[in-house]
Order: C-alpha cells, then structure tokens, then sequence
C-alpha cells in the first residue's frame, strides 16, 4: 500500500502530485502530517513541497482546464477541510491521466464531485459573509468587523468592500483564524495579525467595540436598525424555521440586530 | 439631528411599508466610482438579513410619509384608518440611508410614499430626495423608487435618471375589481406610468449604442405586485397578467403578497385568520417555470384548471395531466425536457448536461448530484433504470397519474386526504 504525507498546503498537495507521476506511482492514501496513517501502511512517501515542481502541476493545470476549473481548485481550497485533500489530489491526477479538456464539467465523477460541492460550500460562506457582516464606527472614523466564518473565506470578500466603501478605513478581522484585513480609504488592503490579541479594543467573543472608541452616536444608529428589523416583520407570517435556514444561527453572534444586550 | 423621535418615525414607516413584498436588489452590475459610496453587484443581490417572518431585508423598505390621500380598501395606509401617522424628514431619511449603508447593514434604499396633496407634489419629493442622494451624498449604491400612479411624465423622466429599478403595483389584476376596492385608481393610472418608464429605458438604450457615456435610465428594469387572496380572481387571471407583464422588455420581476387582513372592518374584503401562503407559494413556483423552466402559461394554468393545485407544485401537476410526456431518457434528452421533470431543478439539469458528455449518467449519479429521486423516478430512464436492459421500471406510465399521485404528497398531505376520504360514523341518532 502506498501512502503519501504532505506538509497540508496546496503547493504541497502539487508537488504530492508531481511525486505520483515522477515515481510512477498510484497512491491509496494522501494524508497531512499528523494525521493516523492507516493500518498495514508500509512507511509513507513524504512529500518535500517544492515550489518549482507544484508550478510546473499548476503550468500543466492550466492547460487542461478551464478558468472556472482553477478556480474551482483555488476556492475549494479555502475551505481548509481536510477530507478534501484526497479528492482534490485525485481529481487533479486524473485530469493528466484522461487529458480530457474541461474534466470539472464532468459531475458524475465522485472525485470532480466533491471538489465541486465543497467550492460551491465556500462560494455560499463568502455571500453569507458579504450579507451578514456588520461594522461599527470607531472614533477615528474606521470601520471595524469581526467575523468568524467556518471556512477561510475573508480574502474572498475585501475587493467586494473595497469596491463599495472605497473612501472609508475598514478592518474586517477573522476571529477564528487570527488575521483580518485593514483598508486605509486609498491603498490595497493589507493583511494583519495582532502580537497579543487581549489588548484589542474590541471583543472578539460578539464583536462589540469598547466603549470608549465607539464613535458617539453609532449606539443609536445600532438601535435604529434593531427597531427597523422588528418593524419590518409581519407577525401574521412568523417562519422562523424559514429564518434560520437563510441566516443559521451561528453567524448570529456578530450580527447587530440579533446580538443586543437585552 | 436625529432622536428618540426619528426611531418612532422609522418605526411607523416601515410598519407601513412592509405589506409591499419586492425585496430584490438585483438587475444591474455597477462598480464602485472614486468620490462616491457603493456599488451594486448583479445576479441575485445580497440579501443583508432575514427578518422573523423569514423574509429577506436587502434594501431599505420605508415610506416618505404614510399620510394618504386615498382610500383603497386593501392597504393599511388608507385615509378612513386610524393608525399613527408619521412622515420623515428628507435630511432623516437621507442620514439614515448613509449611515445604514456604510455599516453594511443594507443593499440601498427602497422609497414609497402615501400620496399627498396630489401625485405630482408626492413624486416631486421622492424625486428630489433620490437626486440628494446621488448628487450630494455621492451615494452609488441601489435605488428602488415607487412610482406614484398619475404622476406627470417629465418627473418620472427625472427620477428615471436616479434610480436603479422603478415599480408601480397592479395590485388587482383585474380593473373590475380594483374599482369596487379602490375608487380612485383605474388601470390606466398604473400602465400609464409603466409605459412611460419602459419607453425612457428603450430610448436610454437607443441613445447609450451612440453616445457610451449617456447617464443610464432605470438600468435594473420595472416590478410590480398583485394581491392575492383580497379579492375574487383565480390563479389564471393573475398568472395570465404576470405573463402579459413579462412579454414586456423591462419588466423583471411580477411579486406575489398573499392578503394579510389588515382592514377587516370592510365589507368588501374577506377575513382570513391567516394570509393565503401556500397559494403565494404556488404563484411564485408557477412564476418560475414561465422564468427558468421554459413553461408556457397556458400549460400552467387553462379553462379547466383556473386554480393552481395546492396539494402538488405547479410542475408536478404538469407532469401528472401530460403522462405521454414521459419517461425522460436522461441521456439523450434535450436540456428544455429535462427540466420538465419532477425533482429536477435548473443547477441539476446544468450538471446532467455537462456531464453526460464524458460518461453515461445511472441513478447513482444523478442521486449524488442533488436530484430528488423520490420523484424524478417516475419520469426518467437512464443507465440501469430502462424498460428495456433489465428488470421494467414503474413509471408514470405503468402507475397512471391517479395511482402515482398520492405516492409523492408529503406525509401531512397523505393524512389529510385520507381523512377526507375516510367515512365518519355518526353515533348521535
């Protein structure tokens, strides 16, 4: 039995892919470092990433799919699920092997299958993430989000809000994975990480702002909308289950008119 | 400034605005401009949150004032009612869209208004406050403008050039009975307008193929909206007037609202103790397939089934009057007679068709795909699910329509006909 180890990173999951065909050899198992090999494993293959090799795999991607495949590759990535690493490492060797053009069309292949639900899974989190997100104003004017999204969805979304609030600072910051994106009103957002994230002057527990930084009167622009979601309701329609299929719970935690203080 | 006032203000308004379903901050893709705030994105839209009642908040749905001259029986807004007025200032409502706005919490705004004084003195109001917005507030993002029945031509004309999408309600589909309710509204006031918008955006046409930068004129297109349940008509007539609404260029979306009995004092108006949400839902289904599925309005509804089936979506009905339709060979099909069958919606019917190409698609796959098989089994041959290999499928075919019907209600549906067909005893004697 043949098992491949790989360092989880795509450039590694490419070269795992360049190995297999250099070594001619058809791995059953691709596994991330730390994950239980199966039993009766022979002592695995470990993948050395090497950029100039998973630049040739992507090089010869290109040739064989799509734009919307790459994309398909690049996104489903995102989603940091660790069952998505064997098939994605089969879907790309399969694409060398058949030399079929356009092979993620192909949704009646199990491997293409799974690679394509779990982008369509990223796709939908960064809509949710274009919906739900919520900004406080600070004093000095900056916007501040806090998010936490199941998937790594956060560099999917700053061109949108750079494109629609192109002359205010935000920070969208991904509670989750420790990292967010700061946009000064002018220049390409940057990407930052806090030394120590207990002195942040907000919560990263539901996103509120400190007090003292909060701008004075987004306290009542907060209450203006949680008295317009109240009122905007027809009380002789009431579906919540309705409600929660569209805006699941867990994003409630962030979200302004769902997280007051009551 | 805004106060504690302004949120009873907001608090009224939008109580008053909230009867008016179109939500959709679709129909136009516009990138964000240096010097100004917003864009809009196309496709679907984004929907910002969803409200109790499970509908989606995507603009900003307010009312200009809810003072109204007019006395239609179905709306809440009527002058015989005694609910509290309000009306928001233009600086208020304009504070309130920005800074909403900015903190993401909506897609843009949607203005209505009661009509006061008279058309022209209400729509002049909401043209200069959508022109505020744009102009001094540099706001970019999306613009949905009711449009006052009996307005004069040239201030549409202008609100036109600000606003993203236009709509004006037919309300009643029929102009009998938009008469008895309303007294004051005819049919002509509401296609009045609506022509007059859809021939500003035929010419803004005309004129952007010569001059690329003309300033564009209602890009995202017109809706409107029809009561259902308030008054007499069937499902035929007002599926017959959707389809005469969408033959029309620019008339995107027709809205389905289910009556809420919000004034039921009036005579003229039945009382429901709850609006009429699954004959909404089945509107809004039949909607679909004239939009997506290529379905022709007479096949949805005729002489002989004015009403839309309750128990079975509109295309499931389809399917079970046209059993010499089927069975479907999903292999071979064309794309339009695939997504005539039951379980098989647009992104399977995509998915089919692009895969077929590289191998021979069995029920496992399209299982996997995401097809109901529950239904689509009826209606489909494929790989190993053939007459002709292996064992006979049971088909429509072989079922008939009447045997298979009841096979594919839902488990509710099934009790509640069985109680109906089951005979009671009557012991009282």
């Amino acid at each position: 039995m043949i098992v491949y180890v790989f360092d989880n990173t795509l450039n590694g999951l490419l070269t795992a892919v360049f190995d297999s065909f250099f070594l001619k050899q058809q791995p059953e198992f691709l596994l991330a470092e730390g994950e239980q090999l199966p039993l009766f494993a022979d002592e695995p293959h470990r993948v050395v990433t090497d950029v100039e090799k998973s630049e040739r795999v992507w090089k010869g991607l290109e040739k064989h799919l799509s734009k919307d495949g790459l994309h398909m590759i690049t996104i489903s990535w995102l989603s940091e699920d660790r069952a998505l690493n064997q098939p994605l490492f089969n879907f790309i060797c399969k694409v060398f092997r058949l030399k079929v053009k356009e092979l993620e069309r192909n949704a009646s292949d199990p491997d293409v299958l799974e690679v394509r639900n779990t982008c369509r899974r990223v796709l939908h989190e960064q809509l949710r993430m274009k919906q739900f997100i919520r900004f406080q104003k600070a004093k000095d004017g900056t916007y501040l989000a806090v998010v936490s999204p199941d998937h790594n969805v956060v560099p999917l979304i700053i061109g949108h809000f750079q494109d629609r609030f192109n002359d205010q600072p935000w920070l969208i910051y991904d509670a989750h994975r420790h990292y967010g994106y700061y946009y000064d009103g002018a220049a390409a957002p940057i990407r930052i990480t806090f030394e120590d994230e207990a002195t942040v002057p907000f919560d990263l527990s539901n996103g509120k702002m400190n007090d003292d930084i909060l701008s004075e009167n987004d306290q009542l622009f907060q209450e203006l909308w949680r008295t317009y979601f109240k009122a905007i309701c027809i009380k002789e329609r009431m579906n919540p289950k309705k409600q929660l299929s569209d805006m699941p719970r867990r994003y409630w935690k962030y979200m302004t008119e769902k997280n007051a203080n009551l | 400034m805004l106060t504690e006032k302004t949120m009873e203000k907001l608090r009224i308004l939008a109580e008053s605005a909230k009867y008016d379903v179109s939500c959709s901050s679709s129909g136009t893709v516009r990138s964000g401009k240096k010097g100004m705030v917003g864009n809009t994105v196309g496709g679907v839209g984004i929907c910002h949150s969803f409200a109790d009642d499970g509908r989606c908040i995507s603009l900003l749905k307010v009312m200009l004032t809810n003072y109204c001259m007019y006395d239609c029986a179905y709306c809440i807004n009527r002058r015989t009612n005694d609910i509290k007025r309000a009306t928001l200032s233009v600086s208020e409502l304009e504070e309130i869209t920005m800074e909403f706005y900015r903190r993401n919490y909506i897609e843009g705004l949607f203005l209505s208004s009661g009509v006061v004084r008279n058309p022209d003195y209400t729509m002049e109001r909401l043209t200069a406050i959508v022109r505020d917005l744009r102009t001094v507030h540099r706001f970019n993002g999306y613009i949905h403008l009711k449009t006052i029945p009996g307005a004069s031509q040239e201030l549409l004309q202008e609100a036109g050039r600000y606003a993203d999408r236009m709509s004006i309600n037919i309300e009643i589909p029929k102009e009998e009975s938009l008469k008895a309710l309303a007294p004051e509204k005819d049919h002509k006031s509401i296609f009045l307008p609506m022509s007059q918008i859809q021939q500003g955006v035929l010419e803004n046409k005309e004129d952007r193929r010569k001059f690329r930068h003309a300033p564009r004129f209602v890009p995202a297109g017109q809706s409107t909206q029809m009561i259902v349940g308030a008054t007499k008509e069937s499902d035929k007539d007002i599926l017959l007037m959707s389809n005469a609404m969408y033959q029309q260029p620019t008339m995107r979306r027709v809205y389905y609202s289910g009556y809420v009995s919000v004034n039921t004092y009036d005579p003229r108006l039945p009382v429901l103790k709850q609006p009429p949400l699954v004959r909404e839902n089945r509107l809004y289904q039949a909607d679909w397939l004239m939009r997506f599925y290529h379905f022709k309005v007479d096949e949805i509804v005729d002489d002989a089934h004015t009403h839309l089936d309750l128990d079975v979506d509109p295309k499931l009905g389809w399917a079970l009057r046209h059993p010499e339709f089927f069975p479907i060979d999903i292999n071979s099909a064309s794309y339009e007679d695939i997504l005539r069958v039951p379980g098989i919606g647009v992104k399977s019917a995509v998915l089919i068709v692009n895969s077929r190409r590289f191998n021979r698609i069995t029920s496992y796959h399209l299982k996997k795909m995401g097809v109901v098989m529950k239904k689509a089994k009826y209606f489909i041959t494929c790989g190993e699910l053939t007459s002709v290999f292996s064992q006979p499928i049971i088909g429509i075919n072989e079922l008939r329509p009447e045997r298979l019907r009841p096979l594919l209600l839902s488990k509710a549906q099934q009790k509640r006909a069985a109680a109906e067909q089951q005979l009671t005893l009557n012991f009282e004697e």
